[in-house]
């Protein structure tokens, strides 16, 4: 059988697992795809290559395409993000002298008091915050203004959000040229295994429900390409509901630690397929719950809601009008094309595309096409409630 | 042309790279040109020398942080943007294929640019091949140096001549369809594993 080739860029994380596994285990083969998977250097190496034609597909910071298809940022052009990769996953670390201070001022970590740890960490910094994340269109970003600013630091005065490539976090900390980070797995754990940094709190507790990465293509690729869109669609929700089965995860770290994947030991992957990530170095590993999550709770679906959410929030920072933002995200999460790829194969979709963001405190059963679909918690820290119809 | 010469950062760690685009560069004009070699508080370096077009390999990771300056936020910040030429697409093309970046201030035009992309894609094509030849000259080295111990082995063992003990080293990868380096190496490795 002839395979569709389908170049799909990748950059070493552990949430590029749903694309790994789609390769791997082949449910790419299965329909009809030949997914050849590149790893590449940068966001920006990613998002150049997509736009210029080198790949069709790429594994995509949840913001970029949004940011891109607002007109943000070099190289920008309407892109598609097909569906979610993964949801939550990002840790924020700061310099261990910093995390003793922050002790002393009250609490030096938590996996779900946002509140505490923020007041103790602007406390004990006592000064404005040098914070590094991998881009600046990304959840990381986001996860930190939101967070900070809702615990009363302004942004550029007292926080200082700048771009460090994650494989430098560790370094840049023990340079001093930031103080803490918010990045992904496995950078996070690298770091405090080297002594560099300690993890004060999961991107979870900010957002209980952030959407981190999606699989993203250009707009005219769907377009003339619909319906190997919607086999990739396909392809790769097998793969996520394959990872969400707790018995296949040592086969995941195994798989991801490959040199031509992460080239990372297994068992510091494994610590976010688990959930259990050690804070700090030579302590206990604590379980975190929902660190990161690939399938349970719609965890796929590309929520215009959120999109909007995004550029509602770039959109004030960047001088972007508003509404035409908002009509570019939405336009931006497919969930119609997701919606129409899912259906044909009898899978469980929900029935809205949009839905309030953080209102839900329990898992709870939502309207889906087969009635049988539950949504996970996804409140804010600070008890926000997001609608996107009056946003 | 009483315009001020365009100040141009090269963001390279390998200094011969680093040179050989400055070098291209002085051969096709007047440019003030500097060369950014490490990567810790590169953000800072460039806000300092506030240059006018920075040329970065596609494939340096630190590309990310020059995204940021793409977002100038303050009036005293200059914006850049990644240098796409609608326009001439082949240029772009061109920059891209070569494994060349540019970020260019905003407001820049296109005539002044193009002669600094031009040299700087001479530059990272000619670079290239060299590369690829001291890799290709590399390789063959360590080849012959394989073989030539495969040989030793060969003639210490079986009280082979130099030329018999290559005979049958290149026999054998025929045999097997591999290439004589191969067996070299499988024979060293097996040699090396018995002690």
């Amino acid at each position: 059988m002839n395979l569709d080739r389908i170049a799909c860029g990748f950059v070493p994380l552990v949430d590029c697992a749903p694309l790994v596994v789609a390769r791997e285990l082949g449910f790419a083969a299965e329909e009809g795809i030949d997914l050849e998977l590149q790893k590449q250097p940068s966001w920006s190496a990613i998002r150049d290559k997509l736009v210029f034609g080198d790949l069709h597909a790429a594994h995509m910071l949840s913001v970029l395409p949004v940011a891109m298809s607002m007109g943000l940022g070099g190289a920008a052009a309407r892109i598609d993000a097909l569906s979610v990769l993964s949801v939550n996953g990002d840790v924020v670390g700061v310099d261990p002298a910093l995390a003793a201070r922050m002790q002393a001022a009250g609490v030096d970590r938590s996996v779900d008091q946002a509140t505490a740890v923020g007041r103790a960490l602007i406390s004990a910094a006592g000064g404005p915050l040098r914070i590094g994340v991998p881009f600046p269109f990304s959840m990381h970003a986001e996860l930190l203004y939101y967070w900070l600013s809702a615990l009363g630091l302004e942004a550029p005065r007292d926080l200082d959000v700048r771009t460090v490539p994650p494989p430098r976090m560790a370094e840049a900390i023990a340079a001093g040229e930031i103080d803490a980070f918010c990045v992904g797995e496995p950078w996070g754990s690298v770091a405090v295994d080297l002594g560099a940094a300690e993890i004060v709190l999961p991107g979870a507790a900010i957002w209980q429900f952030a959407p981190e990465k999606v699989l993203a293509v250009r707009h005219d690729w769907t377009r003339t390409h619909t319906g190997c869109a919607m086999r990739l669609i396909r392809a790769v929700w097998r793969a996520a509901r394959w990872l969400g089965e707790a018995d296949n995860r040592l086969t995941v770290s195994d798989l991801l630690a490959r040199p031509e994947y992460l080239d990372r030991p297994a068992e510091i992957i494994d610590r976010a397929l688990s959930g259990h990530l050690i804070l700090a170095k030579d302590a206990r590993p604590v379980r975190v719950p929902r660190f990161l999550e690939f399938f349970d709770c719609a965890a796929t679906f590309p929520w215009r809601s959120q999109a909007v959410w995004m550029a509602r929030r770039w959109s004030a920072r960047a001088g972007v009008e508003r509404e035409a933002a908002k009509a570019a995200a939405r336009a931006c999460y497919r969930a119609d094309l997701y919606r129409t790829a899912l259906q044909s194969i009898g899978a469980d979709v929900p029935g809205a595309s949009e839905k309030v963001e953080g209102a839900l405190s329990v898992r709870t059963e939502v309207a889906s096409s087969k009635g049988e679909m539950f949504l996970g918690p996804d409140r804010f820290f600070d008890g926000a409630i997001f609608d996107p119809s009056t946003a | 042309m009483s315009e001020q010469p365009l100040k141009v950062s090269v963001v390279e760690a390998d200094r011969d790279r680093a040179l050989m685009i400055v070098d291209g560069l002085r051969e096709t004009g007047t440019f003030e040109v500097d060369v950014i070699g490490d990567s810790s508080g590169l953000a800072r370096r460039l806000s300092e020398m506030s240059p006018d077009v920075v040329l970065i390999d596609v494939a340096n990771p630190n590309r990310d942080i020059l995204e940021e300056l793409a977002l100038a936020s303050g009036p005293k910040e200059r914006a850049v943007a990644m240098f796409v030429d609608q326009s001439d697409s082949q240029m772009t093309r061109a920059a891209i294929d070569a494994g060349v970046s540019a970020y260019v201030v905003d407001g820049l035009r296109k005539e002044r640019i193009k002669p600094v992309l031009d040299a700087a894609i001479a530059r990272f094509q000619l670079f290239a091949r060299m590369r690829i030849e001291l890799e290709t000259t590399k390789a063959a080295l360590a080849e012959r140096k394989v073989i030539d111990r495969a040989k030793g082995l060969l003639m210490k063992a079986r009280g082979l001549s130099e030329d018999e003990a290559y005979a049958l080293l290149r026999k054998t990868a025929m045999d097997q369809s591999r290439k004589v380096a191969d067996v070299a190496q499988a024979l060293v490795t097996a040699s090396d594993l018995l002690g």
